[in-house]
C-alpha cells in the first residue's frame, strides 16, 4: 500500500484514498462485482445486478469506510468520556449507504438527511478535525461548535445537513430538488430518512409535490428496521417503504452492499432527471443504539446483531472482495486500518486542542447582516435600547 | 400624578429630533444585484412634490412583489391559489401569466412541506415568499418556521442563509369564527433569527414587501384581512423602507400610543375624539414587531412619560406583553404611570359580529384608558 507522504496535510483532506500497488492489475481495470441480492423494483424496472468498478475504487471503498467506522467507535468512546454531550447518533454498520451513494453522484448533487450524519458529512468532503471539533462544541467545528452532533452542514461539498425534527428535513429536500430545477442545472437531491420517519405525514405532502411537479428528488430510507426502540413491524402497518410512493416508482436495494447502493443511486439519478422521483429503500443495519443513550439491546437481541455483522457487514464485504481480486493482502488491509486509526487519533488530539467558542459567537450568524439589520442591529448582544 | 390641565391646550411644538435622525439615515448599499440607492424613507403624510397614484393595499403588495420579481428572477412565490387563482386576496393576480407556473407556484394543501420546501429553495440561494392563505394555517408550518428558517443559519455556523419571506393575512374581522382569526405573532415572537412586521397601509405595505424580500432573513409579514381595501395615494418612484422602523403617525405631547396594524385605525379614530376632548396623543405606529423600535419609542416615552399600547393579540403573552416588559426595563426612568396595554380578549373569536367586535378594543376603550392615565 503506498504510503501517505503528507501525513498532518491528510488531516485536513478529505477521504484520501491510497493508491494499491501495481498487481496483476493496473488501478484503472474495470471489474465487474455482482451485488448480494437482486434489486426489487415498484413499479419500475430495476437495474442489473453486475456493477463495474475498478481496482482504485475497491481499495477506496474500503479505505472510505474502515474511516466512517472507526469515527464513529471513536465518538462512542469519547461520549463515554463525556467529551462529546447531548445526542449522539452513530452510523456504524450503515457506512455501505453513505460511500455508495457518494461514489454515484457528484459535488453539486445535494444530500439531505436527519440526526445520523457524521459518516455522511465525511463523504462530502468534511474533514475529520472539522467533524470531532464540532461533536466537542469547539470553534473550529463545521459549523462553528454551535451545531453539534445533529447539525453538521458543509455547504460547499453540497451537504444541506443535519436536521434534529423527524422528517423536517424530506420537505426541505424537496425544496432543493425544486430549485434545483429552477435553475435548470442537472442535478438531484437525496433526501434520506429513516424507517421511523417514514411515516411522518409531511414525506408523504412533500412526495406529493415533488412527483407532481417532478422535481429530481431521490428520497431515500435507510431502512435499519428499528425506529429508535420500535420496530418497525410494529410502527408500519406496510413495511414495504420503497412501495409507499404508490404512484412514484421505489426500489429496494441491499444497504449493506456499497456496490448495490452505487448501482441503484445511479439509476436513480438518472431516472430523476428524466422522469421526476423515486423512492429507494436501503436495506441496512445499525450496530449501536439509536442513540448514545440507548443501548440498544432492550429491543433486540445481541444474538441478532453479531449475527448481521458475521453475515452482512459492509466493511468486512469489500475486505473479501478486495483480497478476492487479489488487490491487497491481509496485512496490507491491516496496516492501512491502523494507519486510520492513527489518523483519526490525530484528528481526535487536534479537535482537543481547538479553543472552545468565543462568548461572543452566542450572538454571531442569528441574523445576517444585511438590508433591514442596519439600523439598530438585531444581534444586540444587550437588550437595553441607547439612546443617541 | 402631573397635573398635564396646562398643558391641555398647548399645541405640541415638533422638535423633530426623531424625524430629522430618521430622514438623515441612509439606506445601506443593497446585495448584488444593486439598484440605484433607494429614497430614504419618509412618512407617507410628509409633503412630498413627487408624482403620486391611488391604489388599494392588496394593489401595493402586489406592485411591490411585482417591481421585486422583475428585479431579481430569484424571486418566486409560492402558495395556494395563487398561480392561476390569482391568490385569495388578489395579491398575486395576473403573476402567473407573466411569470410563469414554477415561479408564481400553486402549491396543495400541505403547509408543513411547502413551507418545508421553501426553506429548503432558500438553502440554495432562491429567495422565496410563502403565501399562507389565511395567517392561522401557518400554524400547521410551525416546525418548519421555528426550527429550520429561524434557527439554520446558526445551527450551520453561519454557512446557510433562508432569505424567505412568509406573508399572509390574519386578524379578526369579517365574522370569519374562530379558527381563521387568529393572531399569530404572540407565538413566533419568540422564535430566534426571524423578523416580523406589520403592515397597515398601502404606503408601508409595498415598502416593507420589498424590504422583507431584499432583506437575507426570513421576515414574516403580517397583513390584516380587513385592511386589503384601504385606499392611499403612493410615490410613483421606487421606494424601499426600514424593515426595523416604527411610524410616527401623529405627533403629539401628552401620551404615547403604540399600536400596529388594523388597531392603528381605531387609534386615530379615538384620537380624534381625544383632540375634541383636548388632549394630545402621540400615535406611533410600531411596524416591526421583532425587533421593536426602541429609539422611536423610546424618544416618544421621554417627550410625554405616559404609554398605551393598543394591539389586537391576545392579552396572554402578546406582542404588547413583550413591549410591555421592554419599555419597562429600558425606559422605567422616563415613566410617569404604569404602562396600560389594551389588548384581545383571550377569548376564541365568536362567529357572532356584536361579540366579535368586543373581542378587539373599540376606540371608546382607548379614549376611556387615555382619560384614566392622563388624569
Amino acid at each position: 500500500m503506498a504510503q501517505l507522504t503528507h501525513r498532518t496535510s491528510s488531516l485536513l483532506k478529505p477521504l484520501s484514498f491510497a493508491l494499491s500497488s501495481t498487481r496483476h492489475l493496473s488501478s484503472t481495470t474495470p471489474i465487474t462485482v455482482e451485488t448480494s441480492l437482486p434489486f426489487t423494483g415498484h413499479n419500475i424496472e430495476p437495474p442489473s445486478r453486475s456493477v463495474e468498478t475498478t481496482p482504485q475504487e475497491l481499495i477506496k471503498f474500503f479505505r472510505d469506510m474502515a474511516l466512517m467506522r472507526r469515527m464513529e467507535i471513536a465518538s462512542d468512546s469519547l461520549y463515554k468520556a463525556k467529551l462529546i454531550r447531548g445526542f449522539c447518533h452513530l452510523y456504524d454498520g450503515q457506512e455501505a449507504v453513505a460511500v455508495g451513494m457518494e461514489s454515484a453522484i457528484t459535488r453539486k448533487d445535494c444530500i439531505i438527511t436527519a440526526y445520523r450524519d457524521h459518516c455522511l458529512f465525511l463523504g462530502r468532503g468534511g474533514t475529520l478535525v472539522e467533524a470531532f471539533a464540532e461533536l466537542m462544541g469547539r470553534k473550529e467545528g463545521c459549523s462553528k461548535g454551535k451545531g453539534g452532533s445533529m447539525h453538521f452542514y458543509k455547504k460547499e461539498g453540497g451537504f444541506y445537513g443535519g436536521h434534529g425534527i423527524v422528517g423536517a428535513q424530506v420537505p426541505l429536500g424537496c425544496g432543493l430538488a425544486f430549485a434545483q430545477k429552477y435553475s435548470k442545472d442537472e442535478n438531484v437531491t437525496f433526501a434520506m430518512y429513516g424507517d421511523g420517519a417514514a411515516n411522518q405525514g409531511q414525506l408523504f405532502e412533500a412526495l406529493n409535490m415533488a412527483a407532481l411537479w417532478d422535481l429530481p428528488a431521490i428520497l431515500v430510507c435507510e431502512n435499519n428496521h428499528y425506529g429508535m426502540g420500535t420496530a418497525e413491524w410494529r410502527a408500519a402497518k406496510s413495511p414495504a417503504y420503497y412501495k409507499r410512493g404508490d404512484y412514484v416508482p421505489g426500489l429496494k436495494v441491499d444497504g449493506m452492499d456499497a456496490f448495490a447502493v452505487k448501482q441503484a443511486c445511479k439509476f436513480a439519478k438518472e431516472h430523476a432527471l428524466k422522469n421526476g422521483p423515486i423512492i429507494l429503500e436501503m436495506d441496512t443495519y445499525r450496530y449501536h443504539g439509536h442513540s448514545m443513550s440507548d443501548p440498544g439491546s432492550t429491543y433486540r437481541t445481541r444474538d441478532e446483531i453479531s449475527g448481521v455483522r458475521q453475515e452482512r457487514d459492509p466493511v468486512e464485504r469489500i475486505r473479501k472482495l478486495v483480497l478476492a481480486h487479489d488487490l491487497a493482502t491481509e496485512k496490507e488491509l491491516k496496516d492501512t486500518e491502523k494507519e486510520i486509526r492513527k489518523e483519526v487519533d490525530d484528528a481526535i488530539a487536534k479537535a482537543k486542542e481547538s479553543p472552545l467558542p468565543d462568548p461572543s459567537e452566542l450572538f454571531t450568524n442569528i441574523y445576517v447582516k444585511g438590508y433591514g439589520v442596519e439600523s439598530y442591529g438585531a444581534d444586540r448582544k444587550e437588550l437595553r435600547a441607547v439612546l443617541p | 400624578m402631573v397635573d398635564v390641565s396646562s398643558n391641555k391646550l398647548k399645541m405640541c411644538k415638533i422638535t423633530n429630533t426623531s424625524l430629522s435622525f430618521r430622514l438623515n439615515i441612509k439606506s445601506a448599499p443593497h446585495p448584488p444585484p444593486p439598484p440605484p440607492p433607494p429614497p430614504t424613507a419618509a412618512a407617507s403624510t410628509t409633503n412630498i412634490a413627487s408624482k403620486r397614484h391611488e391604489l388599494l393595499l392588496f394593489e401595493a403588495l402586489r406592485e411591490g412583489l411585482e417591481e421585486e420579481m422583475d428585479r431579481d428572477p430569484r424571486v418566486c412565490v409560492m402558495g395556494e391559489d395563487v398561480g392561476h387563482y390569482g391568490g385569495s386576496y388578489k395579491v398575486t393576480k395576473g403573476f402567473a401569466t407573466k411569470f410563469g407556473d414554477l415561479r408564481v407556484l400553486d402549491t396543495p394543501i400541505a403547509e408543513n412541506s411547502f413551507t418545508g420546501m421553501a426553506i429548503g429553495a432558500a438553502m440554495t440561494g432562491l429567495r422565496p415568499i410563502v403565501e399562507g392563505m389565511n395567517m392561522g394555517f401557518l400554524l400547521l408550518a410551525f416546525n418548519q418556521i421555528s426550527n429550520n428558517c429561524g434557527m439554520l443559519h446558526y445551527t450551520s455556523g453561519g454557512q446557510f442563509k433562508i432569505p424567505i419571506v412568509i406573508r399572509g393575512p390574519g386578524g379578526v374581522g369579517r365574522q370569519l369564527g374562530a379558527e381563521h382569526s387568529q393572531r399569530l405573532e404572540s407565538y413566533f415572537q419568540s422564535i430566534p433569527g426571524i423578523q416580523m412586521v406589520a403592515c397597515s397601509t398601502p404606503y408601508n405595505a409595498k415598502g416593507l414587501m420589498k424590504a422583507a424580500i431584499r432583506s437575507d432573513n426570513p421576515v414574516i409579514l403580517f397583513e390584516h384581512v380587513l385592511l386589503y381595501n384601504l385606499k392611499e395615494r403612493i410615490p410613483d418612484e421606487e421606494y424601499v423602507l426600514n424593515l426595523e422602523e416604527a411610524e410616527m403617525v401623529r405627533p403629539g405631547e401628552h401620551v404615547t400610543i403604540l399600536t400596529y396594524s388594523r388597531m392603528r385605525y381605531h387609534v386615530m379614530q379615538a384620537a380624534k375624539t381625544l383632540v375634541n376632548k383636548g388632549y394630545d396623543p402621540e400615535v406611533i405606529d410600531i411596524r416591526s414587531l421583532k425587533p421593536f423600535d426602541l429609539h422611536t419609542i423610546g424618544n416618544s416615552v421621554k417627550k410625554t412619560h405616559r404609554v398605551v399600547i393598543v394591539e389586537e393579540c391576545m392579552r396572554t403573552g402578546g406582542i404588547g406583553a413583550s413591549l410591555t416588559a421592554s419599555i419597562n426595563e429600558n425606559f422605567h426612568d422616563y415613566l410617569d404611570a404604569p404602562i396600560v396595554c389594551l389588548s384581545s380578549q383571550d377569548v376564541p373569536t365568536p362567529y357572532a359580529g356584536t361579540l366579535e367586535e368586543w373581542t378587539v378594543v373599540q376606540p371608546a376603550q382607548i379614549v376611556a384608558a387615555v382619560e384614566q392615565l392622563c388624569r
